[in-house]
């Protein structure tokens, strides 16, 4: 598996992810720069967590518009995989690659914690291989993942297994809808979710709860 | 020309900073506050004196990013 993670000016959490990337597929990713036109040619492209802009207008919305993106849309209708991560998850709402819009946490205050996870839905190529209903791990640092969505939107996610990650036990750190975690788009080769599996995945990190998820959605092409 | 762009949330779309900003206005006495919703302003300023195509300019840069249409609504005025 190949894949590429896109920096924009405010990222912050492109090593963490290049490093998971590679601990998982032992290959490096291609690091793509948010003003370049073109995507290498790559099985998964990453945005990856940051305050893209200083989070200036809403929280993703530049970088949503960044020269970038057409070409991350053309990946993602091809049916390639796009991974979306906190802040990334915020630019592909914004980008109009996933419905609904994070919005200010309920609480209104920066949420830098664990939380725990469960894996809702298997239906999509990133969680095919993990286990449905397992409950794990995985920290979240954020202050807009407070999820939304119109009522109609939250059914036909429902409906059609598109939430790919809820907050278990009570941990849902923002007032997100159905305790969302994650969702996919119709298709189910883009994704989007606010907590930061690549923080978990090296021993050194206080954890490994974050590799099946890679180890899964790393496996599609590799398979 | 000026223009005034305010974005505002849809009815229905919580809005933690309109009430936090509520408890804010409760707690300095002020009793009469039935609700508080928090919006932007953009104030504009636009190289044309065509108002009608300012207006569709304006428009379409709400659509493409001033506002996110998923959760906001927008109203635009020349001024």
């Amino acid at each position: 598996m190949k894949s590429a993670v896109i920096t924009f000016p405010g990222s912050n959490r492109e090593r963490d992810m290049m490093y998971a990337l590679e601990l998982t597929s032992g290959v490096a990713p291609v690091p793509v720069w948010h003003a370049d036109t073109t995507l290498p040619d790559v099985d998964l492209v990453v945005l990856p967590g940051g305050f893209s802009y200083g989070d200036y207008l809403r929280s993703g919305a530049i970088a949503a518009r960044a020269p970038i993106m057409d070409a991350v849309r053309d990946f993602a209708e091809k049916g390639r995989l796009v991974l979306g991560v906190c802040n990334g998850f915020q630019m592909l709402t914004e980008a109009g690659l996933l419905p609904g819009a994070l919005m200010r946490n309920a609480g209104l205050t920066f949420v830098c914690r664990e939380v725990l996870l469960e894996t809702a839905s298997t239906a999509n190529r990133f969680t095919q291989g993990m286990t449905k209903g397992a409950v794990w791990r995985c920290p979240v640092a954020h202050h807009d993942g407070n999820y939304f969505a119109d009522a109609d939107t939250i059914k036909a996610l429902e409906d059609h297994d598109r939430v790919a990650f809820r907050y278990a036990r009570g941990t849902n750190p923002n007032g997100s809808i159905n305790d969302i975690a994650g969702i996919t788009n119709e298709a189910g080769n883009v994704l989007g979710m606010m907590p930061h599996p690549e923080n978990l995945v090296d021993p050194l990190q206080g954890g490994t709860d974050g590799r099946a998820f890679f180890e899964s959605a790393l496996s599609v092409v590799a398979a | 020309m000026k223009a005034r762009v305010t974005v505002t949330l849809k009815s229905g779309v919580l809005d933690p900073q309109g009430k936090a900003i509520e408890g804010g206005l409760a707690a300095l006495g002020f009793a009469g506050v039935d609700s508080v919703r928090q919006g932007k302003v953009f104030d504009v300023e636009l190289n044309t004196a065509d108002a009608t195509k300012a207006k569709a300019e304006l428009a379409d840069m709400c659509e493409k990013l001033l506002a996110n249409t998923v959760i906001e609504n927008y109203a635009i005025e020349i001024v």
